[in-house]
């Protein structure tokens, strides 16, 4: 019992912690921005402490409370980085909220529940649990995506996200139900077990194939990534930048443990429909996000992409594919987030400062963020010094490995696309004058500017000495049991 | 098929019940109408608007809304409930950690003035 | 005499797929929430079924929690229509058309 409570007490702590912000929260109003936000970032960081004390206290090959929930290297990864995606996006929100006059108290609450759900999800080895995380976090961006209430774009933000959510809940559920009518169990070791010993009947087929729909929905892969844009766009944009890295990260983190884990036995089934989504995902991610004027739009669509690269790293599998997934995920959430951070250093009102010709210019009135940004769209690019260059070479290198040629061409050819419209904004930036009457300005944010520093900073060294960061990553999947 | 025949007559039952009440409704009342009879709020209080192709107030679905969630949660006390001697004083303090985390949603909705009727 | 596993799963289907159907198909917001209440009652009543058929109770304790999920979902959707019918007194999904696909 006390073993189970150590593993658990990061979750414990932080959804203790959250409730707390949210009666502070209460009692302050609109004020206290400053407190409430510092509180939040506390509380976070006490969580990573508390989640680096209780690895070093529990068995990583260790299963807690009846086989239901594991403490191992890849649950640690992915916690430690939601827990670093969860503060600097709160770091994000801090002038932006003050900004745009939102009451602070719920909303870090909710980006702190979001962060509970998705460790649970990372740590759960079984289906029951595993969907009381996805739920929790989903739940949470559901309500954030509209909390911008005196703007119609967040509302329908939220329906659309909401809907759309929903029914892929459902549909994900169903899919489990069906698992579960053919296997017995809903545990991730026996169901592997039950699925390699005996063949698998039609109805087990179908259910994966039900389960592998709610996934893709969740990581936004075509042709389940309508809602994207729409909900990415409407979102006030630190919580877009979350949506785009966190709850992303996490339903890499759910589709790794299941499929590669406890689905493993099926993978001839699955690996086509997951290789064939990847590849459609690439491609239309790319081509539509060419047409795009609204730079929240158009990161929608490259983030739709990018979910196409890591898919090509799930499809690769083993302790290759894995750890690419892992290395990429990180490289993926420091550069997202350091790009929307200039998106809401650009939004001096509402949503104002959205669209690629407001950029004209910006080189030349603010030469420092406009280098960040520069880092930010070669990362996402692919290109060399850059984290993101190292990101996809291991992603694409664990593919060919595995045999998935075809798999990596497509995705070669579909970065080359992309780096037309990151670079049509790193042009209108360097090389073009704003010619309107008064020309987009900065806004003075010191928090956004910080951790735009900061991600800055991530994506170049881990893009010149990305060793100790992959070595990172293999020593948490190195021995993948993921079971 | 003698399985079914408790759930037919349950269903017979359930339609002749309402039939037989309306019937003896209808033989036993006074049937003396006025205006005054015929009006919705026999109190006395003046009508202000019709009842149909007129909304309910936003506000009872709030009240609607909190009573789902919080009326849901007791799904959760009946199990436990009913393994109370077994689950002994490790189940008591769970409970009272889960009635805790509720008791502060119901704190949050209260101070936040959603069960105010303004 | 006991009704077959089967009887079960078809109707769970077909609940589900009444459920899928609402969702697509319906415009207010109202039944949009209907239909998916409906998808995940579908999938609660197999997981019943199929965890009455392995006579185990996993199941069961499952559905606990997914009627727990269900009654959030449906609180922050009602949530969102109100907000929604407030500022544009109207449900109509077909209205939410700001931003375009």
């Amino acid at each position: 019992m006390r073993a189970d409570l150590i593993a658990l007490l990061p979750e414990l702590m932080l959804a203790t912690l959250a409730m707390a912000v949210l009666l502070a929260g209460l009692a302050s109003g609109k004020a206290r921005h400053g407190l409430l936000g510092a509180g939040a970032v506390l509380a976070l960081a006490a969580t990573g402490v508390t989640l680096w004390l209780a690895a070093g206290a529990t068995d990583p090959g260790a299963h807690f409370f009846s086989g239901m929930f594991v403490l191992d290297h890849f649950a640690i990864f992915f916690k430690a980085l939601f827990l670093l995606t969860a503060a600097l996006v709160v770091l994000l929100s801090h002038d932006y909220l003050k900004r745009n006059d939102y009451r602070p108290g719920e909303y870090l609450a909710l980006v702190m529940f979001a962060t509970v759900g998705m460790m649970t999800m990372a740590s759960g080895v079984n289906l029951a649990v595993i969907y009381v995380g996805l739920e929790l976090m989903a739940l949470s961006t559901y309500i954030l995506a509209g909390y911008f209430r005196r703007e119609v774009k967040s509302h329908e933000a939220a329906a659309k996200y909401f809907v759309l959510g929903a029914m892929s809940s459902g549909i994900l559920l169903y899919g489990l139900s069906l698992i579960y009518g053919a296997t017995g169990t809903l545990d991730l070791a026996t169901l592997a077990r039950v699925l390699a010993s005996a063949k698998p009947g039609p109805s087990a087929l179908v259910g994966v194939a039900l389960l592998a729909c709610g996934f893709l929905f969740k990581v936004a892969a075509v042709p389940f990534h309508v809602w994207t844009p729409d909900v990415y766009e409407g979102a006030p944009t630190p919580i877009t930048a979350f949506m785009s890295v966190g709850p992303k990260a996490a339903a890499f983190a759910m589709f790794l443990r299941v499929f590669i884990g406890g689905l493993a036995p099926l993978a001839a089934s699955w690996i086509w429909l997951v290789g064939v989504a990847a590849a459609l995902t690439m491609i239309w991610g790319n081509v539509a996000a060419l047409t795009q004027d609204n730079v929240k739009r158009m990161l929608a669509y490259s983030s739709i992409a990018h979910a196409g690269y890591a898919l090509v790293g799930l499809v690769a599998g083993g302790p290759a594919g894995v750890n690419s997934v892992l290395f990429y995920m990180l490289v993926y959430t420091v550069t997202n987030i350091g790009a929307f951070g200039f998106v809401i250093l650009l939004e001096s009102r509402g949503y104002a400062g959205e669209t690629v010709a407001d950029y004209a210019g910006l080189a030349r009135r603010h030469p420092a963020a406009a280098f960040g940004m520069l880092l930010f769209m070669l990362s996402l690019g692919g290109i060399p010094p850059t984290a993101g260059f190292m990101g996809k070479l291991y992603l694409f290198a664990a593919a060919v490995n595995a045999g998935y040629v075809w798999l990596v061409v497509v995705a070669v050819l579909m970065s080359a696309v992309s780096l037309y419209y990151y670079l049509r904004i790193v042009l209108q930036m360097y090389l073009r004058e704003g010619d309107g009457a008064e020309p987009a300005t900065l806004v003075a944010a010191p928090w956004t500017e910080r951790v735009i520093w900061a991600c800055g900073v991530a994506v170049l060294v881990i893009g010149l000495l990305p060793a100790p960061f992959l070595a990172a990553a293999r020593a948490m999947a190195g021995a993948v049991g993921l079971l | 098929m003698n399985a079914y025949i408790p759930v037919l007559l349950f269903i017979v039952i359930a339609i002749a019940f309402p039939l037989i009440t309306f019937v003896f409704a209808w033989i036993l009342r006074a049937g003396r109408y006025d205006p005054i009879k015929l009006e919705p709020y026999e109190c006395g209080n003046p009508i202000t608007s019709e009842a149909h192709d007129y909304r309910f107030s936003v506000r009872y679905y709030l009240i609607a809304v909190l009573f789902v969630v919080f009326d849901v949660e007791t799904v959760f006390l009946f199990p436990w409930a009913v393994m109370f001697r077994k689950l002994a004083l490790f189940g008591f303090v769970e409970m009272l950690v889960f009635i805790g985390i509720l008791v502060v949603g119901y704190v949050y909705a209260w101070r936040r003035g959603a069960l105010q009727w303004v | 005499m006991t009704v077959p596993i089967s009887h079960f799963v078809t109707f769970a289907a077909v609940l589900f797929a009444i459920g899928a159907a609402g969702v697509l198909l319906r415009r207010s917001g109202i039944s949009i929430l209907l239909g998916i209440e409906l998808m995940l009652n579908a999938a609660n009543l197999a997981l019943v079924a199929f965890g009455r058929q392995h006579g185990q109770l996993d199941a069961q304790v499952f559905v606990f929690f997914v009627m727990a999920v269900a009654a959030a979902e449906v609180a922050v959707g009602l949530a969102l229509l109100v907000a929604i019918f407030r500022k544009q007194r109207s449900i109509d999904v077909d209205r939410l058309n700001v931003m375009r696909w």
